[in-house]
């Protein structure tokens, strides 16, 4: 009975995804309605089995494959939390696809990539074992690989290239770390600490390095971020998946999973890889703030804001702490929720009103007011303005940082943050107090409400995450939750 | 129907005479013999089908006497896991062949000729012949009917590969005779059972076994003896270059492992790390050549000169050291290497076919905007590319996990980067096809092919992904009649 929901929360997605490749280009309604039903579909789900966890159920399915290799899909605190997020995002970020790509080509093949993508990251989410994240991890690469190239010009090909170059390197990598800790330790479910019984402490760096190095490079870690701001001249839709749901998140989900529950903090302590992997994070921090700031694109500016943003998850994760980790895991959701808002946004300034640059948002929160709140809102989240989203997770891993005795990590905490306002607070000054240039038609701008309002139900949530976050259902709470199980079993 | 029922039909027989008797039909039946063997490629499927049932029913290998007279003088017939496995694979793809193209494949027109269909019934009959052979001196037989079978597809594509792929293969067929004879010389028989009961044998053995193992090396286009295989598997008609690449090279591998790992002869070390650093050159040499070819029909020629590589490392992994836990893992992993790759090679070939069909030619510069017109061929060719490439969920990847865990454990850190690297390269040169065949161009198909034909490469494609999804069943079915207690250690 118990292993019946975590293969229907796979179904869900993966079963529209199929079912999309096969219809007529031609047939919207259609398609539409099947994405957007199994999304509903799979928001239900959840919501079961979050009654259940709560409850004290517990939900897991294995399958055979060989001797030694199984598929292993679990629902734990952790992995609702990021299943949560990726299918509320899945939704309105479909509802945004479906207006966005209104008149395009390829429709059933994009969607059909798109649903696969989300079927991925559900496996990502629910994987119990090493092998099983392997599996899916693999899936989401391959299976944004097309919705990269989606526009078929000779740029974007390009760019998949340096994605597909970056990212099944990284794999190759985890993949050796994998099968080396099973060689050593048999098969390796997310069940902290690891057995290794008399394996060399070198070697248990090693496959350390291998694994949490694979999924670096989705996660976008300097010197292996290189593919992410090549990656946006994908479809906006694409960006946002990329950034806030899919990719950059299974990267930074399973850099999480693999120090709390492969290795286990104390470990990784142990073993000294917590201050390196925390100094690269911080570096990374700085990095793509430096970068987003000389970036004139607005979406290539967004880009490095991720390289830095998603770096605040590993930094939480790498600091030996309880409030740390809380932070950067309540970041893993904050971080999605503001970083969609801003590339809703963004997509709709550049496919309404062909603003692209920052020189051409002048009088932009006039020619589209909804959607230029909904960026201010979550741009001032991603500085850290309080009682926003952006500000509880600074401030759970600042104040981790302290009790972990690591206080360097504030000033890297509050540069980053004079860097964040640096290069956010002159778009939105410029969209507010800067009049529209001449002849700037803004008539029915913010039209169709489908591509304006799935930013502004972000929006509201991040405000929501900040100001309701003492409740047990907020991202925070429920973060607070997954830390207190794994700290005080 | 039960298991005793299953063993009363004389299925292993049917499996060759099938196949046999219907190119006798085929032959004066002309250019109609594709209806007699689309007719006939269901009930062989049916046929090999019931015979893995009744395999794994009884948990053993079935052997049968065919001819009246007991081993020596009878033809000993005899299917274990790995036959029933290849017999099983070879329908699938010698059926998807079939389906493919007697539904109005033209591809310059050999398939209408009335030779075609008696070559491609040999072929399948040779090959099971292969596969279900209980002596040397059968295996040689089948071989050489494959082997002449095999040229003469590849004669419809251009005589001069043909001629070189003859001169391999017979030189190869040479080499190997005389190993069998030294064998015959040495012990007075010619069955692997018996052989492989007598228990390793002396130094005479193991020189007759490498006589042998070289004149299959030049047949399965191991590095260096690969030369003639692009040109042939490049230039033949589709369907013959996909039963080429997919199954026929296959046959002298299942010889190898039927010679080290049944008869097993007291083993080398030296032959065997020979044998796993000739498999690791191909694998770096192919997939280098596979990047720089210029016809999309070339690139999965060379992509199997290197994925035939894969195979061969089995040998260093598992051959010699046989009574390490891993090694039946290894030696599984090989082999659903082995079948994965026929699968999706099959996939590959066959679209690559319907690319040529559609537009003319297969230079990839010239295949621009395909994604658009023929996007359920292209899919087709993604999804058989991510199994060569040894991603999840393919049957290739639980072969690759398979081979790497075997690795790491006999401390062949070097294989195991060749191995993951390798799947890298794989990346390399196939993402180049599929990223031109995205490009937005303006490629217009001459001619529109059928959906129905257009599935078949589909099909195989999944399967080669299914067989990774659904791996207990046949991994269950690898170990039946393994000396090797394969089942244990690996946990």
């Amino acid at each position: 009975m118990s292993g019946i929901m975590p293969a229907l929360l796979m179904l869900c997605p993966l079963v529209p995804a199929v079912l999309t490749f096969f219809l007529r280009e031609d047939s919207h309604r259609l398609r539409n309605a099947v994405a957007i039903g199994s999304a509903l579909l799979k928001l239900a789900l959840i919501a079961v089995v979050l009654l259940g966890v709560a409850a004290g159920n517990e939900y897991e399915l294995r399958i055979p494959l060989v001797p030694g290799l199984y598929m292993l899909l679990r629902v734990d605190e952790l992995s609702l939390l990021f299943i949560t997020l990726s299918s509320f995002l899945w939704l309105v970020t479909t509802v945004y696809a479906i207006a966005y790509l209104g008149g395009h080509e390829n429709l059933s093949r994009f969607f059909g990539f798109f649903n696969l993508c989300v079927a991925a990251t559900t496996g990502i989410a629910l994987s119990g074992s090493l092998v099983t994240f392997f599996f899916f991890y693999e899936l989401l690469t391959l299976s944004t690989w097309p919705l990269v190239v989606h526009n078929g010009d000779e740029k974007s090909l390009s760019a998949g290239r340096t994605y597909l170059a970056y990212t099944m390197g990284g794999s190759a990598a985890l993949l050796l770390g994998i099968v080396w800790a099973e060689g050593v330790a048999g098969p390796v479910e997310f069940i902290a600490p690891l057995d290794f019984e008399d394996t060399g402490t070198l070697a248990q760096r090693l496959i350390f390095v291998l694994c949490v190095g694979g999924m670096g490079v989705k996660a976008a870690l300097i010197p292996l971020h290189g593919w992410l701001p090549t990656a946006m001249v994908a479809p906006a839709p694409v960006s946002a998946l990329l950034h806030a749901v899919a990719v950059v998140k299974a990267g930074a989900f399973g850099i999480i999973r693999f120090i709390h529950d492969v290795y286990g903090i104390a470990r990784v302590e142990e073993l000294a890889l917590g201050l390196p992997l925390a100094l690269i994070a911080s570096a990374t921090i700085i990095y793509g703030s430096v970068r987003a700031l000389q970036q004139t694109d607005i979406k290539r500016r967004l880009a490095f804001s991720t390289v830095s943003q998603v770096s605040y998850i590993v930094l939480g994760a790498s600091l030996a702490g309880p409030i740390a980790a809380i932070g950067g895991l309540v970041h893993l959701v904050h971080q999605g929720l503001m970083k969609v808002t801003l590339f809703f946004a963004a997509g709709a300034l550049a496919e309404r009103i062909e603003v692209r640059s920052v020189d051409q948002l002048d009088g932009a929160g006039r020619r589209m007011p909804l959607t230029m709140v909904a960026f201010s809102l979550a741009a001032l989240g991603m500085i850290g303005v309080p009682p926003l989203a952006g500000f509880m997770s600074k401030w759970f891993i600042g104040v981790g940082a302290l009790e972990a005795g690591r206080g360097w990590v504030i000033l890297v905490l509050a540069g980053s943050s004079l860097l964040n306002a640096a290069y956010f607070l002159p778009l939105i000054y410029r969209a507010w107090f800067k009049p529209a240039p001449e002849g700037a038609v803004s008539a029915g701008a913010e039209r169709p409400l489908a591509l304006i309002l799935p930013a502004v139900v972000t929006a509201i949530s991040v405000l929501g995450a900040g100001v309701l976050a003492g409740l047990w259902i907020s991202p925070l709470g429920w973060a607070t939750l997954i830390v207190e199980r794994e700290y005080l079993p | 129907m039960t298991a005793s029922g299953l063993a009363a039909l004389p299925l292993l027989e049917l499996t060759v005479v099938l196949p046999l008797a219907g190119l006798l039909l085929a032959l004066p039946l002309g250019h109609h013999g594709a209806r007699a063997t689309l007719a006939l490629a269901p009930i062989i499927l049916l046929v090999t089908a019931l015979l893995c049932i009744e395999i794994m029913w009884s948990g053993a290998p079935i052997e049968r006497v065919a001819g009246g007279w007991d081993v020596p003088l009878g033809i000993a017939l005899r299917a274990d896991g790995i036959s029933g496995a290849f017999l099983l694979t070879t329908a699938l793809v010698a059926c998807a062949v079939a389906v493919f193209q007697a539904q109005g494949g033209q591809d310059g027109g050999a398939t209408r000729r009335s030779t075609f269909w008696p070559l491609f019934l040999a072929t399948w009959g040779a090959l099971n012949a292969v596969f279900v052979s209980g002596d040397l001196f059968n295996l040689y037989v089948a071989l050489e009917l494959l082997t002449l079978a095999a040229v003469a597809m590849v004669a419809y594509g251009s005589t001069e590969a043909a001629m070189r792929y003859l001169l391999f293969a017979l030189s190869g067929s040479l080499v190997f005779l005389l190993g069998v004879a030294l064998i015959y010389a040495g012990s007075g028989t010619f069955d692997i059972g018996l052989l492989g009961s007598a228990g390793a044998g002396d130094t005479a053995m193991t020189v007759a076994a490498a006589f042998m193992t070289a004149g299959l090396l030049a047949k399965a286009a191991l590095f260096p003896f690969h030369a003639w295989l692009p040109p042939a598997h490049g230039n033949a008609p589709t369907p013959a270059s996909a039963l080429l690449s997919a199954l026929v090279v296959k046959a002298p591998f299942f010889i190898l492992v039927r010679i080290w790992f049944d008869i097993g002869p007291e083993t080398s070390g030296v032959l065997m790390q020979l044998l796993g650093y000739l498999g690791v050159a191909a694998i770096l040499y192919g997939s280098l050549l596979a990047m720089r070819q210029e016809r999309l029909k070339l690139v999965i020629a060379y992509s199997t000169v290197a994925q035939l590589g894969y195979l061969f490392l089995v040998f260093p992994l598992a051959g010699a050291a046989q009574d390490l836990p891993w090694t039946a893992g290894t030696w599984s992993g090989a082999i659903f290497h082995a079948l994965s790759h026929a699968l999706a090679k099959a996939a590959l070939f066959l679209a690559a076919g319907i690319v040529i069909e559609a537009v003319g030619h297969d230079r990839l510069q010239g295949l621009a905007g395909l994604a658009r017109d023929l996007p359920m061929t292209v899919f087709a060719f993604g999804i058989a590319a991510v199994s060569i490439m040894g991603l999840p969920p393919s049957g290739a990847f639980i072969g690759k996990y398979l081979m790497l865990t075997g690795a790491l454990a006999g401390g062949h850190v070097f294989l195991a980067i060749v191995m993951i690297g390798g799947g890298l390269l794989a990346a390399a040169y196939l993402f180049r096809p599929l990223r031109l065949m995205l490009l937005a161009g303006e490629t217009q198909p001459a001619k529109a092919i059928a959906r129905r034909r257009q599935v078949v490469p589909l099909l195989l494609a999944l399967a080669a992904v299914g067989l990774g999804i659904a791996a207990s069943l046949p991994y269950a079915l690898l170990q039946i009649g393994r000396s090797l207690t394969a089942t244990e250690g690996i946990e």
